[in-house]
């Protein structure tokens, strides 16, 4: 149970809210960095792809971001399970920022797989097993946004929608194999999956720096979405109004 | 009988005889199947080979439709008279009188889809080979629309605006026994084995008639503290 | 851990929050057989709260509410099938008649309890007996719905504002039932404006929100 204390501190309002406040722009200009670096690596220095050629660049983008769309999803789950499980504010704070942050992922991943799919199959949407996925998966960050902001008590709607993630993340799996299934069944053979090409490592190494970007991206990101949420949801106690009036005095 | 076994036919029981009550609206479900199944005969024309290949899937579309649309029904009337506070406050245990209710709700609103959808199959020119997958897949797919229906109406019980709110949250989770009902129906008619197809219906028929009240009952809980 | 203090029903530092307005705080009450809490307070003080509370129906913000020494949410359907609630609304339904709702709550009911005609005669809806409860008036819907404290028999009542919709003879019968009730050892925790029982010598606690 000692090993749990600094969840237990980390777990209350005012030092989540510290904590964010100094955390969040170290995590930023990292994210930048980190984007520079990748971008660099996956536009100019890796090679261009035999079959795709430059167009391939954008798994650079489309990829990490597919994966940051899934991994919002599943966090923001165990986060809204821990909030309903353990009352922790925090974690409903942490749960209900995630939201738009997935679904910008996954419209991202949505944007440039269509764009990727132009120049090689010569039209603006094609409905593989991937993007369908990603379209179905959108819907349900949708779905949980929906469903929180028609809830107006906070701590109800936290709940509700950590609920909501619950049936989700178990649904995801049947979704993705039902996906699978049914593009096999619907593809003529000479359609093939948008799928990255075979992986080399000059292309692997910006690619996984990519991901790393896109998750410190988000962590600021939540981090400060969170501690919003936190100051809405407490804006009765005495702490939220003093940093309030502090944020607000900042330049 | 025990106390649960009386409750849960109780419960059973007054759900069906109310519906009965209202017994004009028995039809609807398969009156809107009957609409929108014309709404697609005008759309695509009344070539009886290119409906005929898509028989199984307007067909399953039109449940889809039909079981979301009365998925309200199931929660909210109970909700606004306050009888639905009454089971939660009753000694019997919630997931078997909500189990009650689900059973009640498909009666009433899931077999008509599956008399509907013969009656579809015939105005949608569904070939001979066609007509027990469809009938089967119904039987399966129908009551795990109810089951997992049931669970979001208890999440949206009683919030303005539900009815979309509820669509929009339920149609993704529809969307794999869609697929395999209708994979099952076309790949019968072209004369495939359709057992894989069976399986996994079944088996998300199962998991949800033993996970799903029980989430549902909390959900209830959850929603009505 | 059973409550030394012994009291059947007990309210410790209750604390309730709707949105963000405190309703009530640091709320203290013992109830024991044969007593009355009384609520009182102006509208929107949370009365109904605080009885969906007592209920284990909803959860307070911090404090508890303990049975017999053990917290009624722990207890759940133990604490349960020893209490009735009557909310607000008459939780009956229209499209049955009344013989069929005191079926229903009869099934749903835990304990054994009179005959069902009895109970009709005892809040003179004999006549209605086969009438859809759309047909009858508020106060007869509204003596309809006290219909299950009698139905099946349990210690604690719980009431919000069980004097609605109904005429002198109807209030008369509601305070002769709760009388009754608590002569015969059982309790009842109602929300009201108006005095429940001036003339009897029934023990009352007083709860006032406002």
């Amino acid at each position: 149970m000692r090993m749990l204390e600094p969840f237990y501190k980390f777990s209350s309002p005012q030092h989540f809210y510290r904590l964010s406040t100094v955390l969040a722009p170290w995590l930023g200009w990292l994210a930048v960095a980190l984007f520079t670096t990748g971008l660099t690596g996956g536009l100019l220095l890796a090679p261009p792809d035999y079959q795709q050629g430059e167009s391939v660049r954008i798994i650079y983008v489309h990829v990490p971001s597919a994966w940051m769309s899934l991994f919002v999803y599943v966090l923001m789950a165990a986060a809204g399970v821990a909030g309903l499980v353990w009352n922790v504010k925090v974690a409903d704070a942490v749960a209900r920022a995630s939201a738009p942050l997935g679904a910008m992922f996954t419209f991202l991943a949505l944007a440039t797989g269509s764009l990727w799919g132009k120049p090689m199959w010569g039209t603006w949407w094609v409905w593989d097993a991937r993007l369908t996925s990603e379209l179905v998966l959108l819907f349900l960050y949708l779905g949980y946004m929906a469903l929180q902001n028609a809830i107006e008590d906070r701590r109800m709607a936290a709940r509700a929608g950590a609920v909501l993630a619950l049936v989700g993340v178990v649904n995801i799996p049947i979704i993705h194999y039902s996906v699978e299934w049914w593009s096999t069944l619907h593809q003529p053979a000479s359609i093939s999956r948008i799928g990255a090409p075979a992986i080399h490592i000059s292309m692997l190494v910006p690619l996984l720096v990519m991901a790393l970007a896109f998750t410190f991206y988000y962590v600021a990101a939540v981090l400060v979405r969170a501690r919003c949420e936190l100051l809405e949801a407490e804006a009765g106690s005495q702490w939220a109004q003093a940093a309030a009036a502090t944020a607000a005095e900042r330049p | 009988m025990n106390g649960c076994g009386r409750a849960f036919v109780a419960v059973l029981r007054r759900d069906l005889v109310i519906g009965f009550r209202h017994r004009s609206e028995l039809g609807n479900p398969v009156v809107f199947n009957i609409i929108v199944a014309l709404l697609f005969i005008f759309a695509l024309g009344n070539d009886p080979v290119i409906l005929g290949r898509l028989a199984a899937a307007i067909i399953w579309v039109c449940a889809v439709l039909a079981s979301t649309l009365s998925l309200e029904r199931l929660f909210t009337p109970d909700y606004e008279d306050g009888t639905l506070e009454q089971l939660l406050l009753s000694a019997q245990p919630l997931p078997l009188l909500v189990a009650a209710k689900i059973l009640a709700h498909w009666l009433l609103c899931g077999l008509p889809l599956v008399v509907a959808a013969l009656l579809l199959g015939v105005l949608l020119y569904l070939p001979q080979p066609g007509y027990p997958p469809l009938l089967l897949t119904l039987l399966l797919g129908t009551p795990v629309f109810s089951l997992l229906g049931a669970l979001l109406a208890a999440l949206t019980v009683g919030l303005r605006g539900s009815g979309v709110l509820l669509a929009l949250l339920i149609l993704p989770l529809y969307i794999p026994v869609l697929i395999f009902a209708v994979a099952a129906v076309s790949d019968a008619v072209h004369g495939l084995s359709i057992a894989g197809q069976i399986y996994f219906l079944a088996s998300l028929f199962v998991l949800a008639l033993t996970l799903l009240p029980f989430a549902t009952a909390a959900t209830l809980r959850l929603r009505l503290g | 851990m059973n409550d030394p203090s012994g009291n059947a029903l007990e309210i410790r530092a209750l604390q309730c929050v709707r949105g963000d307005a405190v309703l009530f705080s640091g709320l203290d009450a013992a109830v024991n057989a044969g007593e009355i809490l009384q609520i009182d307070g102006a509208n929107g003080s949370g009365k109904t709260s605080l009885l969906r509370i007592l209920s284990g129906l909803a959860r307070p913000e911090s404090g508890d509410v303990l049975w017999h020494g053990r917290s009624v949410f722990a207890l759940g359907p133990e604490y349960h099938m020893h209490l009735h609630y009557v909310g607000h609304g008459n939780a009956i339904k229209l499209d049955l008649t009344v013989w069929e709702n005191l079926q229903f709550m009869r099934d749903l009911g835990v304990v054994p309890g009179p005959d069902l005609e009895e109970v009709l005669a005892r809040l003179r809806l004999r006549a209605h007996r086969h009438v859809p409860a759309r047909r009858l008036s508020a106060g007869q819907r509204r003596r309809l719905a006290l219909a299950r404290l009698l139905v099946s028999p349990s210690m604690l009542w719980i009431l919000d504002e069980p004097f609605t919709s109904l005429d002198a003879d109807g209030r008369a019968l509601v305070a002769e039932l709760v009388g009754r009730h608590c002569r015969d050892g059982g309790m009842t925790a109602v929300a009201t404006h108006q005095p429940l029982a001036p003339a009897s010598a029934i023990p009352t606690h007083g709860i006032n929100l406002s």
